[in-house]
């Protein structure tokens, strides 16, 4: 997994309210199920085979050592030159499962973006997507993904930046790719994510007057019990997990 | 009568509202200046039989002129996103197949490719073989959908039963095959849900020989049709880059000319081996994009024959029992269950099969950390799936690149500077559904 800064077991928020909810939230707030802990999400009496005290780290991001491989490198090789402050921005480049993740500094997306569209040797001219994702317990939890895509070369790149939920700022790359205008509204919508310079940063799916961000990890599913043949199931955050 | 029952007039947000209870017609309209007042706000949408489900359009119009159109959407919001990350994996096909509604088995197999690519397995080739059929008829039965809508909204209400007509074969071999019409959960991870069953194949086969057919009908009530014609042709002008800098890719992209189509660019499911051709026209407009559909129909039934002549019996499931379904599934008569004899296995003759049973339903099986990406040609365009595990036994992040959500936001720029009814046709040429777009 990709996150960085470790985490130790003992700094995992569970809690507290759900960030950006208050009391009208839509549904309270889940048990504490502390993730980084315990096998099966059981952690009270119930669970008598010991896992429940296993304590479980999560991994950190590590960059891959060169080579990346033939296509990476052309890519990895072409921003180096093009963009000076590579070494500065660029946090750390890691190349799973035959693909290439460009780490940057949250500050830096629209400059780094912008050579990626506008360099011919990238030409990266398709935004595919931006999406959020939130490693809870990470020092900066909130990462904003963008997968580009460049149809001269058929090749795609995945740029990640990752900011704090205090100070969630960076700055908006719909300027040059407005396809991102819908999606950073979702990633607003959805986590909070602030995209300065974005033309119209409201919220998209979720009604203007929702309160709190609900793909955040902290957010509660609020889930109902399900009574099937006469028998309570609870409701899906509640039940056990096997992590 | 006093003059005290007559309403008054009154000042509202929305501006001077006019009771009219009676009077000269004249003196009423005196109040009402029509230059000042030439400009109006329609909000067309949420429910609007021609928004495709909950769209709303607020337009601005100057006569029947739009100077402004903006799309709103999340009306069919449900957090399918969110739900999953609290289902085991093989749960989760359940819920991607209800984003996109008409093209269910591309989100399962996005979800599913995007999973294996996590957990590194191979499908066997049987599956994979099975996935590109029902992908291909899957278009059609979208494609269909397609015409048959738009043929209505653009005043051809004949097109819409016929379309529908046709696609019911479709949904009855998907029926068939999974017992589901639609939102069948048909592909999992590892492989399918079961195999695709003689009958099936047998229906497969008539619909072939049938639907060529039925093209030509259509073609015959379409394409020489002068209302059609008006309707279609210079109508929602966006170019190639107008296509990429908004994002629009598929059926919308191709009709610019662009050969874009990740079954040829980035082959997944072994579509480089299938002989086939990318539709494009050149007109980047609603006519194009008409002909470019009409032609995936056709090219999605040649793979489909190829696909029929390539089904081997096999395995439908990888071999890793850690990761295989444990249930032998079979349709009943009321839908898709476990089969009796796996019943009768694990709870009478085999302990060690009801506890690996047991396991591997309740806890589900654990996928490596990581996050992959993975792109496919939808009927709509590129659908993405962005899956994030954090090593357990649950999805840690689900994301769809929706190809109606990003396609949606071409709306202005088509609809800006032209008719009003030329909106609806714009619209409908982007093929949005609404359950893909608000997820």
């Amino acid at each position: 997994m990709t996150t960085p800064g470790n985490t130790t077991p003992g700094d995992v928020p569970v809690s507290q309210p759900p960030a950006g909810a208050s009391s009208t939230a839509p549904a309270e707030y889940p048990p504490a199920s502390p993730a980084g802990r315990g096998m099966f999400g059981v952690h009270d009496t119930g669970d008598t085979s010991g896992f429940g005290g296993l304590v479980r780290r999560r991994t950190v991001v590590t960059s891959t050592p060169k080579p990346y491989g033939e296509e990476f490198d052309e890519v990895t090789d072409a921003l180096e030159e093009a963009y000076p402050g590579f070494a500065d921005a660029i946090e750390a480049v890691v190349v799973d499962r035959g693909e290439l993740t460009l780490h940057i500094k949250p500050e830096r997306v629209l400059e780094v973006a912008t050579i990626m569209r506008d360099n011919p040797a990238l030409r990266f001219e398709l935004c595919s997507s931006v999406s959020g994702v939130d490693y809870l317990g990470a020092a900066r939890r909130l990462h904003v993904v963008y997968h580009l895509t460049s149809l001269t070369f058929r090749r795609r790149v995945r740029l990640e930046a990752a900011v704090p939920a205090e100070d969630p700022r960076l700055p908006s790359v719909t300027s040059i790719y407005p396809t991102a205008d819908w999606q950073e509204r979702e990633t607003y919508d959805m986590f909070g994510v602030v995209f300065e310079g974005h033309p119209n940063l409201t919220r998209i799916l979720m009604p203007d007057d929702w309160e709190g961000h609900p793909q955040r990890k902290d957010y509660p599913l609020g889930g109902v019990p399900v009574e099937y043949k006469g028998a309570e199931i609870p409701p899906p955050d509640e039940r056990r997990t096997y992590q | 009568m006093s003059t005290t029952d007559y309403a008054k007039t009154r000042e509202t947000t929305e501006g001077k509202v006019f009771t009219v209870t009676g009077g000269d017609w004249d003196t009423v309209v005196q109040g009402h200046d029509p230059l000042t007042d030439e400009r109006i706000v329609v909000n067309m949408g949420p429910q609007h039989p021609s928004t495709h489900g909950v769209l709303r359009l607020i337009l601005e119009l100057e006569g029947e002129t739009v100077t402004e159109a903006r799309a709103v959407v999340g009306y069919l919001h449900t957090g399918i996103e969110k739900n999953i990350e609290y289902r085991n994996w093989t749960q989760g096909t359940t819920f991607v197949t209800r984003m996109d509604y008409l093209a269910p088995i591309f989100n399962e197999t996005a979800y599913c490719l995007a999973v294996e690519k996590l957990l590194g397995v191979e499908v066997p080739d049987r599956a994979t073989t099975i996935r590109v059929l029902m992908m291909e008829l899957n278009r059609i039965s979208s494609h269909l959908v397609w015409l048959a809508t738009t043929g209505m909204e653009l005043g051809a209400i004949n097109m819409m039963l016929y379309g529908f007509r046709e696609r019911e074969y479709i949904l009855d071999i998907f029926e068939a095959a999974s017992g589901l019409r639609m939102n069948m959960a048909y592909v999992r991870p590892g492989g399918l849900a079961q195999d695709l069953p003689e009958n099936a194949v047998t229906l497969i086969r008539d619909f072939l020989k049938l639907f060529p057919k039925k093209l030509v009908e259509y073609e015959r009530l379409l394409s020489g049709n002068t209302i059609w014609q008006e309707r279609t042709q210079d109508v929602a002008y966006l170019n190639i880059p107008g296509c990429l800098s908004l994002g629009i890719t598929g059926p919308v992209l191709r009709s610019a000319g662009l050969a874009w189509d990740l079954r040829k660019t980035e082959p997944y499911c072994g579509y480089d081996t299938y002989d086939f051709e990318v539709a494009t026209a050149e007109s980047a407009d609603v006519w194009g994009r008409y002909l470019v559909r009409m032609e995936e129909m056709r090219q999605s039934m040649r793979i489909v024959e190829q696909a029929l002549d390539r089904l081997e019996p096999g395995p439908i499931m990888v071999e890793d029992k850690k990761i295989a379904w444990p249930a032998q599934l079979a349709v009943g008569a009321d839908g898709l269950g476990n089969s009796l004899e796996h019943v009768a296995k694990i709870m009478g003759t085999s302990m060690e099969s009801l506890i690996h049973h047991f396991k591997l339903v309740t806890e589900g099986f654990r996928v490596p950390a990581g996050q992959v990406y993975v792109p496919i040609e939808a009927p709509r365009g590129e659908l993405g799936a962005h899956v994030v595990s954090d090593g357990g036994t649950r999805p840690y992040r689900v994301h769809y690149r929706e190809p109606s959500f990003i396609n949606l936001q071409a709306i202005p720029a088509m609809a800006e500077g032209g008719l009003l009814a030329d909106v609806i046709a714009g619209g409908a040429s982007l093929d949005p559904v609404m359950g893909g777009c608000d997820r």
